[in-house]
């Protein structure tokens, strides 16, 4: 293509993309590197309907020129990114100092809340991307060699979950979970222990957000999966078969590398929506057990004193770290381009 | 008692009149709010004034917009409905105007009783009050022969005589969900210890400490007796326990009990017996271990003098003792003359009767609210101590105050 048809042609989205993505990023780590102005406090008498007593109120003339001269507060540089609520250096140190056993360490530094918040996310997105992909592609073989007759009623059945909307789903699972409900009930039996609740112990409650993940992403590799065995070539299995190949040397030797490319595909957009997983541990107040980066920027603009600052640390601390987990991905296809 | 006999009594006087005032506005109204009954009562009161559009937003999520809403200029919203933990919110934004001057001059019938001040400005007007007091199952507590709970050591020993009876395995209900509910019952129970969160004058907070220590542990043996969920149990699904018969002991939200007594959703045997008792102490305390609430609303700052007195007499107008009917009369305990209290209220009262001390009104309250509920769930799940509980709630709300510029 000529440059100036290419430039034409990309102009609308790379006006979009600056708009809507490039310039809220810009704008979010602004906010990230600076903190609100010291506030000036004072003690006053406050009345309400029950009395009156003695108590405290930001004095706004105070520092009214100095928000009127800086709206966006003092710049902090790093600060916030370091303190005990995003990195920890400070903490993550004296953790060291304190601890003498790796069990140790790991148990102190989940007491930090970004450390608490990262090792559900990692652990969520390690375990939920590959069964997702694992069970997308055997949903996909599955529906692919039933009946003609069957294929749209099992293609829609099995892209239900993606219909739902994760909140709702989500609350699905967790009243069927509940001590009382189906599942909650069928796990007291199977354990044989009456006391067990899904929603009381933390390990369940892990396990109870990845079932929900795979549950709920699966039907994504699937639709792509069941897209791409269309296009295997039935002259290139033909030739397997009269070559003897049964029907896994066929999966395993024509249909999994003629995927692959699909594979990474499905990875990167998993890796990407999973690194982020929030919308389960709302749904099932799951916060007790297993926190993630969303629902820390989400708990931080919740509250009744709104922490934008951060808020935003945390988002950007998120865009990294989908940055680092697409690294290798990203790195493989554009090697793959290159060689071409 | 006091309170309540001045309410029967103007009640009593103003029953006559109960058509909707005349009121005549020449501006622009419009209010955000929270979305439960009593607010759109207050709303629709407004919106009965003519000469002007009266609009109103009314949502759970009203705190996630009211600010952003109100610091425009002309604001969004001229009047921001709030209770006591959300107005220093608008307060530390600056984005709500001192009343004072609106109510010299068209506001003096407005009681003395229902302004908000803070340093000597009127900041809000109220309209309602609410507490968490004891809601209790009194045909249980008759069949295992115990008084009424009026402390939560009271509430434990009936708790083990309920489960020895076999009534039920788990009767103690609390609003434990992690966050926001449970860090409200942590803040009741440390008032009843009488605790003080921050150093006077400063927002350096002090609740790693004897009081600290002895509230999780109170909290610690409740949760014997609560359903192993309840840390994720708000208030609604609490008080479906209650409902559905599983509890027979908790403290309850005012404002919540009269669903629970109602016949809706449960059977005969429960919402008859379904009975609300004052707030409980605690620790041999004589503070209640519970916190007083109101709902009063705002004018904003950023509005042409007109809006401004345009929204005062409409939303003067949405809490006139017109609004009371027999519909109405029953949402909330209003702090509005005229307003007749039902049994049902009886908690509310008692509590402002006892002396409950009101949310604290201070401008880094909500981070150290925030802290709190991120924080305590390790305790009561047995991962760690509680002073180790409340020393990472002082350090996640120390770091959180250094980003809003409270703490250096």
């Amino acid at each position: 293509m000529k440059h100036k048809s290419f430039f034409w042609f990309v102009l609308p989205s790379a006006v979009a993309m600056i708009l809507f993505i490039f310039l809220p990023i810009i704008s979010v780590v602004v906010q990230s590197l600076h903190v609100e102005h010291q506030q000036v406090i004072k003690t006053v008498e406050s009345c309400d309907l029950f009395g009156c007593r003695e108590s405290t109120t930001i004095d706004q003339e105070a520092t009214a020129a100095r928000r009127a001269e800086k709206p966006l507060g003092q710049f902090a540089g790093l600060t916030t990114y370091l303190d005990r609520n995003h990195i920890a250096v400070g903490e993550v140190g004296e953790v060291w100092e304190r601890t003498n056993t790796w069990r140790d360490f790991g148990a102190q530094m989940l007491n930090l809340p970004f450390y608490k918040a990262i090792g559900f996310t990692m652990t969520y997105t390690f375990v939920v991307t590959p069964l997702v992909i694992i069970l997308g592609f055997i949903i996909a073989i599955a529906v692919n060699s039933a009946l003609k007759a069957l294929r749209g009623p099992l293609i829609f059945f099995s892209l239900l979950p993606m219909m739902i909307t994760p909140l709702v789903g989500a609350l699905i699972l967790f009243w069927m979970v509940d001590a009382r409900g189906i599942f909650g009930t069928m796990l007291q039996y199977l354990a044989g222990d009456p006391e067990l609740s899904v929603k009381a112990s933390t390990p369940l409650m892990w396990i109870m957000l990845m079932v929900y993940g795979v549950w709920h992403s699966a039907p994504f590799a699937f639709i792509v999966y069941y897209a791409g065995l269309q296009t295997v070539s039935q002259d290139t299995l033909e030739a397997a078969r009269v070559d003897g190949a049964n029907r896994w040397l066929q999966i395993r030797h024509v249909v999994i590398p003629h995927l692959l490319p699909l594979t990474t595909f499905i990875a990167l957009m998993q890796l990407m929506d999973n690194f982020r997983v929030f919308e389960p541990i709302v749904s099932f107040s799951a916060n007790a057990h297993a926190t993630s980066l969303s629902w820390a920027i989400f708990n931080d603009l919740g509250g009744e004193t709104r922490q934008l600052s951060s808020a935003a640390a945390t988002s950007v601390l998120t865009i990294i770290g989908v940055a680092i987990l697409l690294s290798p991905v990203l790195v493989r296809t554009w090697r793959d381009f290159d060689r071409k | 008692m006091f309170l309540k006999q001045i309410a029967l009594a103007s009640g009593l006087a103003l029953m006559a009149g109960s058509a909707y005032a005349d009121c005549q506005i020449s501006g622009n109204v419009s209010i955000v709010g929270n979305e439960f009954p009593a607010i759109h009562t207050v709303a629709k009161g407004a919106a009965s004034c003519t000469g002007g559009e009266v609009k109103s937003n009314l949502t759970a999520d009203h705190q996630k917009i009211n600010v952003a809403g109100m610091q425009g200029n002309p604001a969004e919203y001229s009047s921001a409905i709030i209770a006591n933990s959300s107005v220093v919110a608008l307060m530390n934004e600056d984005v709500i105007r001192p009343l004072d001057d609106l109510i010299a001059e068209h506001g003096q019938d407005i009681p003395k009783k229902q302004l908000i001040a803070i340093g000597g400005k009127i900041m809000a007007v109220a309209f309602m009050a609410n507490a968490q007091t004891l809601a209790y199952r009194k045909d249980v507590l008759a069949e295992i022969g115990v008084d009424v709970p009026t402390t939560y050591e009271d509430v434990l020993a009936a708790a083990e005589k309920i489960r020895a009876a076999g009534i039920s395995e788990y009767p103690v209900g609390g609003a434990y969900k992690a966050g926001w509910n449970l860090a409200e019952e942590f803040v009741n129970m440390y008032i009843g210890h009488g605790g003080e969160f921050f150093k006077a004058g400063s927002a350096e907070v002090a609740i790693n400490n004897e009081q600290g220590v002895a509230a999780l542990n109170m909290m610690k043996a409740l949760t014997e007796y609560m359903n192993p969920d309840f840390l994720t149990h708000d208030s609604n699904a609490t008080g479906a326990e209650m409902e559905a018969g599983n509890v027979m002991i908790m403290n309850m939200w005012g404002s919540r009990v009269g669903n629970l007594m109602d016949s809706e959703g449960a059977e005969k045997q429960v919402y008859s017996n379904i009975t609300v008792g004052g707030p409980l102490t605690v620790g041999g305390g004589s503070i209640p271990a519970s916190t007083l609430w109101w709902d009063g609303w705002t004018v904003a700052k950023n509005l042409s003098d007109e809006d401004a007195v345009a929204t005062f007499l409409a939303m003067k107008n949405g809490i006139s003792p017109a609004i009371l009917n027999d519909e109405t009369m029953s949402q909330a305990v209003w702090m509005i003359e005229g307003y007749t209290p039902a049994p049902v209220n009886d908690g509310v009262f008692a509590a402002i009767a006892a002396g409950t001390k009101s949310y604290p009104m201070l401008p880094y309250v909500g981070l150290l609210h925030t802290a709190l509920g991120d924080n305590l769930s390790d305790f009561l799940l047995g991962k760690e101590s509680a002073e180790q509980a409340l020393a990472d709630t002082e350090a996640a709300y120390t770091a959180a105050a250094k980003e809003k510029g409270f703490l250096r």
